[in-house]
């Protein structure tokens, strides 16, 4: 019994969390993301939970839908910000899920920031960030002994010079393998 | 005449590889009216040539600094080598107003030298100073080092800092799945380096031991970033903490028996302070944002930190032992100020300062907390890393030029810049060694 309905608390987050995620959304005019991920204009497809008597070929989508989100390893940040873009919802989720399903993968979540502000600084910003995304996947799923954080600050490029398009790719959160 | 034998410690050079990223000094911005001061190449007794020119050393020295300028061995009307060859009056024609000679001796198939100097005030006709210092050819630098001392001392009244040394990080991009950190020590001009460590994972923050004898850093080298302390001269290291998350920071207390440093262990990152001889771990700030950048007041009784509490960086101040509410804050008038330390004088506040939102420029400022005047002493726009020279003439600074990380200095008036370009690598993150002898 209480497992079922933590079972159905957990489901019900992952809606809401959905839903939250496709009106931010819509609102957001950033650029691309990394990644063949769909922008999800709209929440019809991201659940099958959400859409009663879904036949076999909508899960064949999901499956493909999963897949993609899952190849999306790195996650881009705004200066000075340390909150994930809301276009990343979906795809951590599906992030989320594949860890809450092979509960014996482990990962790594690598923070990194830009150059600009100093390096001690940069470490806690780098860690701030990767401890967004793994409070998001705990809360989707995940378990906490499954991750492991850590940030190298803006110690460890992945685009050297001062540019604003190297700071871009620069300040990002990878899930590593491991 | 005094006689002194230099740094009988010459095993230290032995014990590490020189390092290919050889750094000089080039002089950036100079004073208007610098001191006019005559140094004659030294004459050169007995056989062999020497690796190293000793009067060209002191020039360089001097020059750096932006306080004197040396006259052209060209223009000189004679080379005197000894005070019984020194004419005042040819000295006074050329408009100087100190003159340095001196003489080399080796004895023939030996490995010693002997460097007689005297120095002289034109006006006053007077000699100031003169010793005979004795090492061996592999300490001519030093010597040269040491003579710049003495000069420097006898004319501003400040204690030289020519024998001192910086650390600083290297960071050598090979490939994208290959970069060497390397930890590096130098005399201050950036010659004679050497490398103490070198990783293919991040290394950070170096900071002197007060007694210069050892280095605490921050490498990732098992993956994740934690604190070691290094002995230089015999290149022992030994790993501090192995907190889960950050550890990072580390800074010597100015009495060298505890550490302070940041780790996240609980949440966020907070500022702790490790004795080092019981090893007691004291947690000093205990807030959710972040808290980092630790430095020490100079009476030892007060961390510095950064803190981005209020939603950006600012500088706060706690008294050790007192309650983790019962912080200072200390700056007001910047959009991020970060990674401060006092001066000498427990009153000017060197930071990294950025003024505004709009322009994420940072530059290289001393706050006075008591009148609240800021001076910015850079111009340039990735400043950081501000490090003191021990005599508190200088700050040394990690900067951006050409696109490559190298390390300028500046005086603390902001008169005088020096730039010591390195031939490899990007170089950050200076740490200025008290001084050595």
């Amino acid at each position: 019994m209480a497992k079922q309905s933590m079972q159905f608390l957990k489901v019900g987050l992952i809606i809401s969390l959905f839903t939250l995620a496709a009106c931010s959304s819509s609102s957001d005019v950033e650029d691309a993301t990394e990644g063949n991920q769909s922008a999800s204009g709209n929440n019809s497809g991201s659940s099958a939970t959400t859409n009663p008597g879904g036949s076999g070929n909508q899960l064949t989508q999901d499956q493909i839908r999963a897949q993609a989100a899952l190849r999306q390893t790195i996650f881009y940040f705004e200066f000075d910000i340390a909150e994930f873009d809301a276009g990343d919802r979906d795809t951590l989720t599906f992030h989320a899920r594949d860890l809450a399903t092979n509960t014996g993968k482990r990962i790594r979540l690598e923070g990194h920031a830009d150059e600009r502000g100093t390096r001690e600084y940069n470490l806690a910003l780098g860690e701030r960030r990767a401890n967004g995304i793994l409070n998001y996947l705990i809360v989707n799923g995940a378990s906490r002994s499954q991750i492991e954080v850590v940030s190298y600050g803006e110690e460890q490029p992945a685009v050297s010079g001062s540019s604003e398009g190297a700071y871009r790719q620069n300040r990002r959160v990878e899930i590593v393998g491991r | 005449m005094k006689l002194r034998h230099l740094f009988p410690a010459l095993a230290f050079w032995l014990i590490s590889l020189p390092s290919l990223a050889e750094l000089s000094i080039q002089i950036t911005q100079g004073i208007d009216n610098p001191i006019p001061i005559a140094i004659v190449p030294f004459s050169m007794q007995g056989s062999g040539i020497l690796s190293e020119d000793v009067s060209q050393i002191v020039t360089n020295d001097l020059e750096q600094v932006g306080e004197f300028r040396a006259l052209p061995p060209s223009n000189m009307l004679g080379l005197p080598s000894q005070e019984s060859e020194v004419f005042f009056r040819d000295w006074r024609i050329l408009a100087q107003d100190y003159l340095l000679v001196g003489r080399i001796d080796q004895a023939p198939g030996s490995q010693l030298v002997q460097v007689q100097y005297e120095f002289f005030d034109i006006n006053r006709e007077l000699k100031l100073a003169g010793e005979v210092l004795t090492g061996s050819v592999a300490q001519l630098r030093d010597i040269g080092h040491e003579i710049s001392n003495v000069v420097f001392e006898h004319v501003t009244g400040l204690r030289g800092a020519f024998t001192t040394q910086l650390l600083y990080i290297v960071s050598d991009y090979v490939s994208p799945e290959l970069t060497y950190f390397r930890l590096e020590k130098s005399d201050y001009d950036g010659q004679r380096s050497q490398v103490l460590l070198e990783s293919q994972e991040p290394v950070m923050s170096p900071s002197w031991s007060p007694n210069g004898q050892d280095v605490a850093y921050v490498s990732f080298e098992t993956d994740l970033p934690r604190i070691y302390i290094q002995n230089i001269a015999t290149g022992q290291k030994r790993q501090i903490t192995n907190y889960p998350n950050i550890n990072s920071s580390p800074v010597w207390s100015p009495d060298g028996t505890k550490l302070a440093m940041v780790l996240s262990k609980d949440g966020s990152p907070d500022i702790y302070v490790q004795d080092l001889v019981s090893n007691e771990l004291v947690r000093i700030t205990n807030h959710p944002a972040i808290e980092t950048e630790p430095s020490w007041t100079p009476d030892g009784r007060t961390v510095v930190f950064m803190s981005d509490r209020t939603g950006q960086p600012q500088i706060y101040q706690i008294a050790l032992g007192a309650s983790a509410f019962d912080v200072e804050r200390l700056t007001y008038d910047c959009f991020q100020c970060a990674k401060a330390k006092f001066l000498p004088d427990g009153v000017n506040l060197m930071h990294v300062r950025r003024e505004t939102r709009q322009n994420p420029s940072y530059q290289i400022a001393i706050l006075n907390i008591e009148t609240l005047r800021v001076i910015t002493l850079t111009d340039t726009s990735l400043d950081e890393s501000p490090s003191l020279a021990p005599n508190g003439s200088m700050i040394m600074y990690a900067t951006k030029y050409n696109g490559r990380g190298v390390l300028d200095a500046v005086s603390i008036d902001g008169r005088v810049k020096f730039r010591l370009p390195s031939t490899q690598g990007d170089v950050r993150e200076p740490a200025w060694s008290p001084f050595l002898n």
